[in-house]
């Protein structure tokens, strides 16, 4: 398979053993990805030579921080197909989608002048989500309709872990908000995003994806997808932990009220009111995580050297090994589609009469690591009929030899148990 | 891991003693982890001063099931105090890191002392005291409710 990419060595952490010698087998990129030396190195270099706070000081080195911040907004933005001005700093994507919300939740409370008048909900608007949703973007708009008399409503799951989009019609002309996974990080499904943006625009809804699973598995084109919004997180695409990042159609960061607000995102303060300053600053209050935006300037670098379809295409036939590993164990049941089209190569899996807990400790003791639990997807969960699952999920360098050593140890798990 | 999963802990998750609800409880406490989405209740009568009847439901990994399911056969119809005086003794099992307690303490522990290699793992150390919390619990509010006189409440299985 010339599919095939062989990049573990440029990952220091996964060379360790683990659980008394044995080789570390990584399964839980799902949850954070390993970083690459040149994201480390990155890191270093800029602390070492470099740090200072951005856009304020008249020294040298606060000019180069800043230069480094603002050349990381634009390695991002171009990474994911949008203009430089339209990438938002959080911490990460929980952040930027909570910045969202709050916006809307702002906006209603007549926050942001008449320009957000378009953001305002009242009791007869309702907000669609998805049965699929990772808790990040899902509670955010329960409270948001809490606090607004919006209705909650949501695209349910099919049997084999996609969005129905059959049920489309949820999304009705009192639709203001569809905020929807792009990836599921419990199934691995694949989004059909243009379907969905379409049945939004046909009712005027506003359109927040969730790109936290897609952004360093897939080719990803937010302009070409046309969502109003996106978020996703460093530490997922290989970059730090500490930083994330919401993408927002220019015209709506334009007439968005702030969220966090303070230092850094003003313009005039008086001791009566305040001005803001235009975005993305207006949405960056405080001193800001620049080490963690370097590095993942350095990630998508990486990401980008590698290329996102052939990462994409090493990927899906992790994917398809992993389906078919976990097919020939006995009984096991897979949370989601059982073949690899339309699918990253995540793999949520029930054990029967075997807990999850228990399922990863044996795996845990031959150095494999996995996920177990709800993976902040409940609802996911309960629509399987379960409460918690196994998950493996592969990364850039993950290799078919370890998709063989989960598999055997998988065989191992059954066999303890039986 | 023959070490963490002991047989008797793999027995009691397969084949659990003490499961069921209680009429009318003088205590009752519901406790969840949040990590792994586990959760249990514990339902308690006392009766001069002792643990009169017990029962529990829940649902989770073998060793919160087998943790709960040993407490049911440790504590059930015993003195209150001793009772508690057991949880302490295995939270303080639990938390040693892996290590036995003193052979005083491992005696009294019986059964319980096959939870020693939990203590390796501090993920699962939650697991092993699920249920232990729920009963410390629910005991407080049957000394609370208990002052007056109750009803024998009755197991149904």
């Amino acid at each position: 398979m010339n599919d095939l990419l062989e990049l573990a060595s440029d990952f220091p952490l996964l060379s360790r053993t683990v659980r008394g010698g044995k080789p570390l087998v990584y399964l839980d990129t799902g949850a954070t990805s390993q970083k690459p030396e040149s994201v480390l190195n990155a890191e270093r270099t800029f602390n070492q030579t470099h740090n200072a706070a951005v856009h304020r000081g008249a020294h040298q080195i606060a000019e180069e921080a800043t230069e480094a911040f603002e050349a990381a907004r634009s390695a991002v933005a171009e990474f994911v197909g949008v203009s430089f001005g339209e990438i938002v700093w959080t911490k990460n994507a929980t952040e930027a989608l909570n910045l969202v919300a709050h916006g809307f939740l702002n906006a209603t409370l007549e926050r942001g002048g008449s320009e957000a008048s378009r953001f305002r909900l009242t009791s007869g608007d309702e907000i669609v989500v998805t049965e699929l949703e990772h808790h990040a973007n899902l509670v955010p708009w329960q409270e948001l309709a809490a606090k607004t008399g919006a209705k909650l409503r949501w695209i349910p799951v099919t049997e084999d872990g996609r969005l129905d989009l059959e049920q489309l019609d949820v999304i009705t002309e009192r639709t203001r908000v569809v905020a929807f996974t792009h990836a599921s990080n419990v199934t691995g499904a694949i989004t059909d995003v243009p379907r969905i943006v379409e049945r939004a625009r046909e009712v005027g809804a506003f359109t927040v994806l969730d790109a936290c699973q897609s952004a360093a598995h897939l080719p990803v084109d937010l302009h070409e997808l046309g969502v109003d919004f996106a978020a996703f997180s460093g530490h997922k695409m290989l970059g730090p932990t500490g930083v994330g990042a919401l993408y927002g159609r220019q015209e709506l960061l334009e007439a968005l009220p702030p969220f966090l607000t303070g230092g850094s995102m003003v313009e005039v303060v008086t001791m009566e009111e305040t001005t803001f300053m235009p975005p993305p600053q207006r949405f960056e209050a405080g001193t800001q995580m620049v080490a963690q935006t370097v590095g993942l300037h350095a990630a998508v670098d990486y990401l980008s050297a590698v290329g996102m379809r052939q990462l994409s295409a090493h990927e899906d036939h992790l994917a398809r090994l992993m389906l078919e590993g976990v097919a020939g164990v006995p009984g096991v049941r897979v949370l989601g589609p059982t073949s690899a089209e339309d699918r990253l190569a995540v793999v949520a899996f029930d054990v029967p009469g075997v807990h999850p807990h228990d399922v990863g400790q044996i795996l845990d003791d031959q150095g494999i690591a996995v996920r177990v639990g709800h993976h902040c997807a409940q609802p996911a969960h309960r629509a399987f009929g379960v409460h918690a699952s196994t998950r493996a999920s592969a990364g850039v360098y993950t290799t078919p030899a370890e998709i063989e050593a989960f598999i055997d140890g998988l065989h191992r798990v059954v066999k303890f148990f039986a | 891991m023959q070490q963490l999963y002991q047989q008797v802990i793999l027995d009691h998750s397969k084949s659990r003693s003490g499961e069921g609800e209680l009429s009318s409880p003088h205590g009752e406490s519901f406790q969840v982890n949040p990590t792994c989405g586990d959760e249990c209740t514990v339902q308690v009568a006392v009766e001069d001063n002792r643990l009169s009847h017990f029962a529990w439901s829940g649902r989770g990994c073998s060793i919160s099931q087998a943790s709960l399911s040993l407490m049911y056969e440790m504590v059930d119809g015993e003195p209150l105090d001793r009772a508690e005086h057991l949880g302490e003794t295995f939270r303080e099992l639990i938390h040693n890191r892996g290590q036995e307690l003193n052979p005083e303490k491992m005696e009294q522990l019986e059964d319980l002392s096959a939870f020693t290699g939990v203590g390796r793992y501090s993920a699962r150390v939650k697991c092993a005291l699920l249920g232990w919390m729920a009963l410390r619990d629910a005991l407080v509010q049957a000394q609370r409710t208990t002052s007056g006189p109750g009803q024998a409440p009755e197991t149904q299985a």
